[in-house]
């Protein structure tokens, strides 16, 4: 625990385009470390699908991902507005993306079950008006 | 089948930076989501997309290559992302189902 690895990034709730940078680094960085490629495919996806949620639905946020022993855990702090009814959100096709973004590809509705799909634990802490704090771990045996 | 095989069938280069990979099944798909989802590692990404978020797409899910159908192009910036992370980029005048036709065969 005391010499787990720990990448933090602010994700910029301004900046669209070059929303995906911190899981383009995190990918990186885990393939520098020599994790399984199927891993960091799942680490990537699953945290690049809640970087983008951040930017679109929350004005941005912090993200940390931390290298356990036995597996990797991303954080996801927003302060954005907080998902009103979580069961509903995780419903493929359910989305709130406006038509601006949609016409860039996002929007489908499938980013919070990717997330799921991709994860081995997933846990959503949200308060309207307060933020919204997601957890996700990948196991490594 | 490789990445840089594609060439003789057709499809024109974008970007190339890692044409000797090996393309395994084909995906088709435009909202990014879905193809994070469905997308396996190694498929030939078919969209008719062409932002920067389908570079990032097709890195994080590891996908050998995009093809960009309906004569779909990349401006240069994007070209410069693509060499700069990785990613093959080929494009082709055909449409989607066109090209999964073609690949279909080739892949066979
Ligand atoms: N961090 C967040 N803060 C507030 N609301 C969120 C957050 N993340 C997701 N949501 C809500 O949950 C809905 C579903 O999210 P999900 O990622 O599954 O789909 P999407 O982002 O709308 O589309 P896609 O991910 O397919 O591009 C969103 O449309 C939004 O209403
Ligand atoms: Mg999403």
């Amino acid at each position: 625990m005391s010499d787990a690895l720990v990448f933090h990034f602010d994700v910029d709730g301004e900046n669209f385009t070059s929303a995906g940078q911190a899981s383009t680094a995190v990918k990186r960085n885990l393939r520098q470390l020599g994790l399984p490629p199927e891993i960091i495919r799942r680490v990537s996806i699953a945290m690049y699908e809640g970087e983008i949620n951040m930017v679109i639905h929350a004005n941005g946020g912090d993200a940390d991902v931390i290298v356990h022993e036995d597996c990797i855990e991303i954080i996801l702090a927003d302060k954005g507005p907080g998902i009103k009814d979580i069961s509903l959100a995780m419903q493929e096709g359910y989305s709130t993306a406006p038509d601006n973004i949609r016409s860039l590809g996002f929007g489908a509705g499938m980013g919070l079950p990717n997330m799921k799909r991709y994860t081995d634990s997933m846990n959503i802490e949200t308060e309207l008006g307060v933020g919204t704090t997601i957890t996700m771990k990948v196991n490594l045996t | 089948m490789t990445v840089e095989g594609l060439l003789e069938h057709g499809f024109s280069p974008v970007a190339m930076p890692d044409g000797s990979r090996t393309i395994d099944g084909v995906y088709i798909g435009d909202l990014l989501s879905w193809v994070m989802g469905r997308a396996q590692m190694d498929n030939a990404w078919i969209t008719i997309m062409s932002n920067n978020n389908v570079i990032a797409v097709a890195s994080l899910a590891d996908t050998s290559c995009v093809i960009l159908a309906e004569g779909v192009e990349l401006s240069q910036d994007l070209k410069d992302l693509a060499m700069a992370k990785d990613i093959n980029v080929l494009s082709s005048p055909k449409s989607a189902y066109e090209i999964a036709v073609t690949l279909s065969g080739l892949l066979a």
